[in-house]
């Protein structure tokens, strides 16, 4: 079996990235390390900007037009900042930590394909800064990498919140990477490949959200633990952890945290783009006309597609509360990564079998399914029923007016049982 | 342990990198690297402190995944950050943080001769490692890397671990899982009594004394906001009225109240 699925497709070679000329490598890292500082800044101003707007209120709007330059006004202020390094610290680690946890998530960025073979200044060259046999593990690693910043910073500080705040983080990271690891394997099965250009390939006729959406979901899911956003931002829950694990960290080296977080956020939203909406693909429509799928166009498609991502990452920030940690682990361990071994053990049977399409049908409406139970708000999950409370007189306790008649029913329903 | 397995990989890629077929840019890069990495696991074993020493491990772990990769490894690289630098080493940090900051290691020694034990062993190891490199680099012809990743470096590997080495691979794995029930059959707690859901937790509390949360550590309160009285404009403490159920028994009991239960209702 493992031979049929290692054998079937046959990649197309990577494209020459060691060959090109100096000055055509230094302008893709400038212009990838420019385009995620300024993504940053508008996914900064735009989270302000559209999680205001689903509180009923205006956001930031004062600099600039629509208060644009909000997230460069903000850098310059934590920029003036005077920087504390606590008594308790431990030196040298903490001053590593926010250099570790930025580093990796520009790093990360370096494999992912913005665009087809373009031209510039007459050199044919794909716009993509470069691309390795491993290009998702790579991202992958890079990732892993990035934590250390968080656990360390925490471990650094000296001091209590912090500390619990990078364990937190240190058991997030462990638990959630196995789950997205596992969901990106049934991609890898279908590709092929390891490498991002080459994945886009193989998704030249259908997105792989289509062809494995539960892996979809399940990476969604995970990468939003391994960003550590809300829902899933325990390691810095202001609401139990004053700021987890940059409580200490001020000025220029809680900036670097701060463009860390959201360079992660840019980074997974690109990943998910390029491995299950066909990355710089055109949209279905669209994607009939061979004008839309070359050239520069298609660069436009990839940032949509992220920014659909990112908005999605701002829209459960302003929904979902955060978990408890031990639900958040249940989520992980005993849901996400079940659910993804026993994917993929599907997706390789119908690899193997190459009976492609059992998996469109049995698996769109299984995605459905797995979706509806999640969020399902009681039905699926009922507890069992509440035990009797050991009192013998009703509630003599304060409560809101407002409560008084659900209350005063489960209230007289316990006095009867009891 | 570890360094010993440092030790190993690096003197692997010393004898790689002597052999004739050294490209320039291996060359640099294993120049810059390798110092760094002796230097790292030098400073792991004579650092005093555990988190440093695991940090320098990583630094370690991650000289190694570089030279891997300079070597037309780039499987081997990204998993070694991936599985050794993300979680292994990820865990051991947990560890030391969990169990504790401040923890400094008692130097009696427990085991007699130990010292003995661990030089005469890891002499013996030395010399082992010095004649399976030695045997596996002089005398047997190597195929070179053109081979090996005739099909690409990911396929190679896959190939060859699920053709010829399947039985040691399964091996592994089988003794890796047994390892992880075994820690999990002895981290195994009896539930004596019975798990009490998040609901029923809540239930419990509201009946209790206490429906608002307690008063902070360092806060010197007796009494949460709620049924704390309030303080009348000439400072005396209000009456204490909490909002009472209607039609519940709370209202046998405060049959004396003037006002009602109509008029409570202000207390939230």
């Amino acid at each position: 079996m493992t031979q049929a699925v290692l054998a079937e497709p046959a990649p197309l070679p990577l494209p020459d990235f060691g060959s090109e000329p100096w000055w055509l490598i230094i302008i893709k890292v400038l212009f990838v390390f420019v385009f995620l500082l300024v993504l940053t800044l508008l996914t900064i101003w735009g989270e302000r900007r559209v999680v205001a707007r689903m509180q009923q209120r205006l956001g930031p709007n004062r600099t600039g037009p629509f208060g644009v330059l909000q997230g460069l006004a903000d850098g310059l202020k934590l920029a003036f900042k005077e920087d504390i390094i606590p008594a308790m610290a431990d030196r040298p680690v903490y001053l590593l930590a926010p250099i570790v946890s930025t580093i990796p998530a520009f790093l990360a960025f370096s494999v992912i394909p913005f665009g087809p073979t373009v031209s510039i200044f007459g050199h044919r060259t794909a716009l993509q800064l470069t691309d390795l046999p491993v290009g998702v593990l790579f991202i992958l690693a890079m990732s892993s990498l990035g934590v250390y910043g968080i656990v360390l910073a925490g471990w650094a500080s000296g001091s209590t919140y912090p500390l619990l705040g990078s364990l937190r983080s240190a058991a997030q990271m462990i638990s959630y990477e196995v789950s997205m690891g596992l969901a990106l394997v049934a991609v890898f099965l279908y590709a092929g490949s390891l490498s991002t250009s080459q994945i886009v390939d193989a998704q030249r006729s259908r997105w792989f959200i289509i062809a494995v959406p539960i892996s979809f979901v399940i990476y969604g899911i995970s990468c939003v633990g391994e960003t550590n956003r809300a829902p899933f931002d325990l390691p810095e829950a202001e609401s139990e952890l004053v700021g987890g694990f940059h409580t200490e960290y001020s000025s220029l080296k809680f900036a670097m945290f701060f463009l860390a977080e959201y360079i992660n956020m840019i980074t997974v939203s690109a990943v998910a783009t390029t491995l299950f909406l066909g990355g710089w693909r055109a949209p279905w429509p669209l994607s009939l006309f061979s004008w839309a799928n070359a050239g520069w166009l298609p660069m436009l498609w990839f940032v949509a597609k992220l920014c659909i991502f990112l908005f999605i990452f701002i829209w459960l920030r302003g929904t979902m509360p955060r978990l408890r940690y031990d639900q958040f682990m249940h989520l992980g361990w005993k849901v996400l990564v079940p659910g993804a071994l026993v994917w993929l053990l599907l997706v390789a049977t119908a690899r193997a079998l190459s009976f492609r399409d059992f998996l469109l049908y049995a698996g769109v409406p299984a995605a459905v399914v797995l979706l509806a139970w999640a969020f399902w708000p009681t039905g699926g999950r009922q507890d069992r029923p509440p035990p009797p409370v050991e009192r013998g007189t009703p509630p003599r306790y304060p409560v809101p007016q407002l409560d008084a008649e659900p209350l005063r029913r489960s209230a007289g329903k316990e006095v009867t049982r009891a | 342990m570890s360094t010993v397995t440092t030790a190993t990989a690096t003197a692997t890629a010393t004898v790689l990198a002597a052999s004739p077929q050294t490209s320039v840019s291996e060359a640099v890069v294993f120049w810059i690297v390798a110092p760094v990495a002796i230097a790292a696991a030098l400073a792991m074993v004579f650092s005093r402190h555990a988190v440093h020493a695991a940090l320098l491990l990583v630094v370690d772990f991650f000289c190694l995944a570089v030279l891997y990769a300079a070597q037309d490894a780039p499987f081997l690289a990204a998993v070694q950050v991936i599985v050794y630098t993300g979680a292994i080493m990820i865990l051991f940090l947990f560890v030391l943080m969990l169990v504790g900051v401040d923890s400094s290691d008692s130097l009696v020694e427990t085991l007699r001769g130990q010292r003995v034990a661990a030089a005469a062993l890891a002499l013996g190891f030395v010399v082992l490692l010095i004649g399976a490199i030695g045997s596996a680099t002089l005398q047997m012809p190597s195929q070179g890397l053109a081979a090996a990743n005739a099909e690409g470096n990911v396929i190679g590997i896959a190939r060859l671990l699920f053709t010829r080495y399947v039985f040691a691979f399964e091996a592994t794995s089988a003794l890796l899982i047994t390892a992880a029930l075994g820690a999990m059959v002895l981290a195994h707690k009896e539930q004596v009594v019975p798990r009490v859901s998040q609901r029923e937790m809540s239930r419990r509390r509201f009946a209790g004394a206490h429906p608002t949360p307690y008063p902070s550590p360092g806060v010197f309160a007796r009494h949460d906001a709620v049924d704390t009285p309030a303080l009348l404009p000439d400072g005396t403490a209000a009456e204490p009225r909490p909002p009472v159920l209607e039609g519940s028994s709370n209202q046998a009991g405060r049959a004396g109240d003037p006002a009602g239960p109509g008029a409570t209702g202000s207390g939230s």
